[in-house]
């Protein structure tokens, strides 16, 4: 254990757990709501493209490329923050 | 020393010895289409794709041949996370999203998107939930996580048995992937056909295990997504002269919804949630959001995807390593749509309506591969009907250069990156069951006190045998690729997700919690799949049985919450040992009395 006391230790974990519902949420948004609502955002067309049509075919699939890339340096800070990022 | 000296040199270099392949492998294309150009049948362009590109992955594996465990198990984790990423992408992106997605799009429109978003969403939850976590326990398998937090061989098993079943229908899948491919371009039966394939699959893996497999599915994933790319981009330059179809497939769907007013088709492409007649239907709703969820549950559940990032050098690269694979995969998926709309163009426009006898040389050829195309002139007037042209999802990515007339060194390259994508997978999927089996059963259970020759014989042995099965159940022909893919993840989301996530997340999750957790989800799952597929079960609220997860995975996490609460919690060692997983940086505190590398 990389030298902290119990409190540290469960700071971090605190803020790594917000981290992770913060991104779970979202993950629920682009994956379940929007497609819900798919026949109304169908109404919209854009270049060709339908909008609910667009999101569950590229839309939600550049979320999950930002999200993954974010939460890999966002949790990178809570690392550093706490010392317990490897060398 | 002189190892170690031209391994570090080896990983430094890593970017110009691929961006070399890469540039290789366009000449290579180059110079077959010349040779088209200049009278080369066909035929022997289909033989060059073929043996050339597994030739390569056989040179690759060669080279990488090991005699250490942790390069055999984890490619001695070194693996830099953008080029991980790559192999990731290879070992993910299977003949199910090569071959049958955009087929798949094609037959069902919005429907097919379900797969497009439940094949990438998943990775948010693995980078998220479970693979850095992993990565800092450091083992050689998934089930060996279960059996340490888990204190024991039972959980051990339980992980094993699913890891097995998942696995195995999986691969069977690929094989049968490999089979229509290698038939189709070598011009040999379908059965024949699967046992050259199973050749390529072993010469990847067998002399180097994890090592050789990352680096051939690295070559794997240039060669695939070149292929995809390729005919996509061509067709979309030559019906819009815009080179991107990310973009321009928008008045291909414009166009589609013309057509299809002109054909009387009631069920548009881009329509959601609609049955055959074009209405909203509550069923079809319910459906897509039960595959979506299974396929990311099955994601994040499936051991040849979570032990890629066993191999990263530290949990910070093992992080970003999940970024780089979603994004290789991104790159496929979000041009499957395209490939989809512009096969569906093209036979709307071409095809439909023509007179039979004079359909092209690939209708033909296509005939010819196990029933998967079929024209029959129903009402006898000697034109083709949109109800006369029955294609399988399975072939539409594979056929499409040749019904949009492209040139035939297109198709070639496309069936090198079909076989690019099934063998990789296949390879990954082969390595999860066989050092499931080797280090897992074989080493934990029979024999702790093997020699590391002794071990890694067994693992070849068995990798050979697993790998022989497959093929011959394949030959059998059980099912479509994408169900039998679909399957595969149902039951690695229902048995392994939760003791996974609630490993990590919930230290009050004990031993007797997972290991009920496992049985009851995974025996529901398994339950409703065999029971609607076999012996005629009525549906449950109308969910097909791909999505056969949505009933196993609640009841799996409800379970192990209910019997962890209700049973003593887990040693004060055990919560410590949960506690170094979590942070990345300093040792494991491994609880006292368990065994590990």
């Amino acid at each position: 254990m990389a030298d902290l006391t119990p409190a540290q230790r469960d700071a971090y974990w605190k803020k790594t757990s917000r981290l992770m519902w913060i991104i779970m949420v979202l993950w629920v948004v682009f994956s379940f709501v929007i497609p819900a609502f798919a026949v109304q955002l169908n109404e919209i067309v854009i270049g060709g493209f339908p909008l609910g049509f667009y999101m569950a075919a590229q839309g939600s699939l550049i979320a999950y490329v930002v999200l993954c890339f974010w939460n890999a340096s966002a949790q990178n800070k809570i690392d550093e923050e706490f010392g317990v990022a490897e060398e | 020393m002189a190892q170690a000296m031209a391994k570090s040199s080896f990983i430094n270099n890593l970017g110009k010895i691929y961006a070399g392949y890469a540039g290789g492998f366009i000449f290579f294309v180059l110079v077959l289409a010349v040779l088209e150009q200049m009278g080369v049948s066909n035929r022997i362009i289909g033989y060059c794709f073929v043996f050339l590109t597994i030739g390569v992955y056989a040179y690759i594996g060669i080279l990488s041949r090991t005699m250490e465990l942790s390069e055999y198990y984890v490619a001695g984790r070194v693996v830099p996370p953008f080029f991980n990423g790559m192999a990731t992408g290879a070992d993910w992106m299977s003949a199910a999203s090569f071959i049958s997605m955009a087929g798949g799009l094609y037959l069902a429109g919005y429907g097919g998107l379900g797969y497009v978003l439940g094949w990438t969403g998943g990775y948010v939850l693995v980078g998220v939930l479970l693979a850095p976590y992993l990565r800092k326990f450091g083992q050689f398998t998934v089930p060996d996580f279960l059996g340490v937090r888990y204190e024991g061989n039972t959980a051990r098993i339980c992980g094993v048995v699913v890891l097995i079943c998942a696995s195995f229908t999986y691969i069977v899948a690929q094989c049968f992937g490999i089979g229509i491919i290698t038939s189709r371009f070598l011009d040999i039966p379908f059965e024949v056909a699967i046992f050259v394939g199973l050749v390529g699959i072993l010469v990847c893996s067998m002399l180097g295990g994890m090592r050789a497999v990352t680096w051939t599915q690295v070559a794997q994933y240039i060669i695939l997504i070149i292929a995809y790319l390729t005919p996509v981009v061509w067709l979309s330059y030559k019906l819009y002269g815009n080179p991107i179809p990310e973009l321009s497939y928008g008045q291909a769907l414009t166009e589609i919804a013309q057509l299809e007013q002109k054909l009387g088709i009631t069920k548009p492409h881009v329509g959601a949630y609609v049955d055959a007649a074009g209405k909203f239907s509550w069923v079809e709703f319910n459906n897509f959001w039960a595959l979506v969820l299974t396929l990311m549950i099955g994601t994040a559940s499936l051991p040849h995807i979570l032990m890629r990032y066993f191999t990263t050098p530290n949990v910070r690269d093992a992080r970003k390593s999940v970024g780089w694979s979603i994004f290789f995969i991104f790159l496929l998926y979000f041009t499957a749509p395209a490939y989809a709309a512009f096969a569906k163009l093209e036979v709307y426009r071409n095809v439909i309506g023509q007179k039979i006898a004079e359909l092209p040389a690939w209708v033909q050829n296509w005939s010819q591969v196990g029933g998967l195309l079929t024209i029959k002139d129903n009402n006898g007037d000697g034109i083709l009907q949109l109800g006369e042209f029955i294609i399988n999802q399975d072939i539409i990515v594979l056929s499409m250069p040749e019904i949009a007339g492209l040139p035939y060194v297109i198709s070639g390259l496309v069936a090198a990156g079909g076989l690019a994508a099934a063998l990789s997978t296949a390879d990954g999927l082969l390595l999860a069951i066989a050092n499931a089996l080797s280090h897992d059963i074989y080493y934990k259970m029979i024999d702790p006190k093997a020699s590391t020759l002794r071990r890694l014989t067994v693992a070849r042995v068995l990798l050979v045998g697993v790998a022989i099965i497959a093929a011959a159940v394949a030959g059998t022909r059980p099912a479509g690729i994408i169900q039998m893919v679909a399957w595969a993840f149902s039951l690695a989301a229902a048995g392994l997700f939760a003791p996974l996530v609630l490993g990590i997340w919930w230290k009050r999750t004990n031993a007797a919690g997972a290991i009920s957790g496992m049985i009851v989800g995974f025996g529901v799952c398994a339950y409703y799949l065999v029971g609607t597929r076999y012996f005629d079960m009525p549906l449950w609220f109308g969910i097909r049985n791909i999505s056969s997860a949505l009933f196993g995975l609640p009841l799996a996490f409800l379970v192990t919450w209910a019997v962890s609460l209700m049973t003593a919690q887990p040693s004060k060692e055990m919560q410590a040992f949960v506690d170094s997983i979590r942070i990345p940086k300093g040792e494991l505190a491994w609880v006292k009395g368990v065994t590990h590398e």
